[in-house]
């Protein structure tokens, strides 16, 4: 913390977000279809020209284009780096969803694994660590 | 990553959930943080679902949701092959979200203080009544008093063939070897289960 009392801000992180999370999904508190499971990949066109200037897309939207461009993200992921709760997140992945701008992954559960040579890859990549 | 645009399809991007669950205090963060690249998640939860019994939720003018934190660590295998670790919230109250945790998850870990193995009792429960591969993990604190696996085993009243291991949390080498046990007894029980249903056609 800054000691200097002209520098203190009157809010701080105890103050909560100064935007109010229904703002920034326009009242919505859950995504329209799909939900999202949390290691979800979710992946876009690295192609930034196709949604810059689309002024139905918010910042966070943006924000969230800006890094699956970049390559693939779960949406754990996408949460933490766009430091946004795991809702807002789902409901600004359903929006990009909705309009063909994201395309999603689901993780392979483990009930339907083909065999044990992937749990064998895993321990091998654990104990290389 | 080419192989992750195949939309919906069956794709080559494999994501493993394990969980970390224990009572408030007994080194979640401190695991997760120590085997991967820790960063905190936050979930907004209505109120009406965290605290349904204590909560008034009738007034608008009231807070209606809590934020929940959650620790998320991810260990990337190799392209395509990544272990996901999520701290489960220490608290009774937000059980709910240990639902969506625990779905698709590969296994668990309980992790325990033996000075307070009755804040294990929850987390046992659950994996074991949900059918989820877990282990227990003793964490060993300083000063705290040593004891045998057999006796934690004992104490928590396990299924049989429920890996107790020890560990210390803080040291990365330990935590690697807490998730080496769990996806080899994940594994096995996974074995186990295929091998019942090809019995029972």
């Amino acid at each position: 913390m800054n000691d200097d009392p002209g520098q203190q801000r009157w809010y701080d992180e105890d103050a909560g977000p100064l935007v109010r999370l229904y703002a920034l999904t326009r009242g919505r508190a859950r995504p329209r279809q799909e939900v999202f499971d949390l290691i979800a990949l979710i992946s876009a066109p690295p192609d930034p020209a196709r949604y810059r200037n689309d002024p139905t897309l918010g910042p966070e939207h943006t924000a969230v284009l800006d890094l699956t461009a970049r390559g693939a993200r779960s949406v754990a992921d996408l949460a933490a780096d766009c430091d946004l709760p795991i809702g807002v997140t789902r409901v600004i992945l359903s929006d990009l969803l909705e309009v063909g701008l994201i395309h999603v992954s689901r993780p392979l559960v483990p009930d339907r694994m083909p065999d044990e040579r992937l749990l064998q890859e895993v321990l091998d990549g654990l104990r290389a660590l | 990553m080419d192989s992750a645009r195949s939309d919906g399809q069956a794709s080559s991007y494999v994501a493993l959930k394990i969980l970390v669950a224990g009572g408030f205090g007994v080194g979640k963060t401190t695991m997760v943080g120590a085997v991967s690249e820790i960063r905190p998640l936050r979930t907004e939860e209505p109120l009406s679902e965290a605290g349904r019994s204590v909560d008034d939720t009738a007034s608008v003018n009231r807070k209606r949701t809590t934020t929940v934190a959650l620790d998320y660590g991810r260990i990337t295998i190799r392209e395509g092959l990544a272990l996901y670790l999520f701290g489960t919230p220490g608290q009774d109250r937000f059980w709910f979200l240990w639902d969506e945790l625990a779905q698709g998850a590969l296994g668990a870990v309980v992790l325990a203080d033996t000075r307070r193995l009755e804040d294990s009792f929850a987390a046992v429960d659950y994996f074991e009544h949900r059918d989820i591969p877990f282990i227990v993990a003793v964490n060993s604190f300083d000063g705290a008093r040593r004891y045998r696996c057999e006796e934690v085993e004992q104490a928590l009243d396990l299924d049989p063939g429920t890996p107790v291991v020890l560990c210390d949390a803080r040291e990365r080498a330990s935590g690697k070897e807490v998730l080496i046990a769990v996806v080899e007894h994940a594994s096995r029980r996974h074995k186990e289960r295929r091998a019942q249903r090809a019995q029972s056609g």
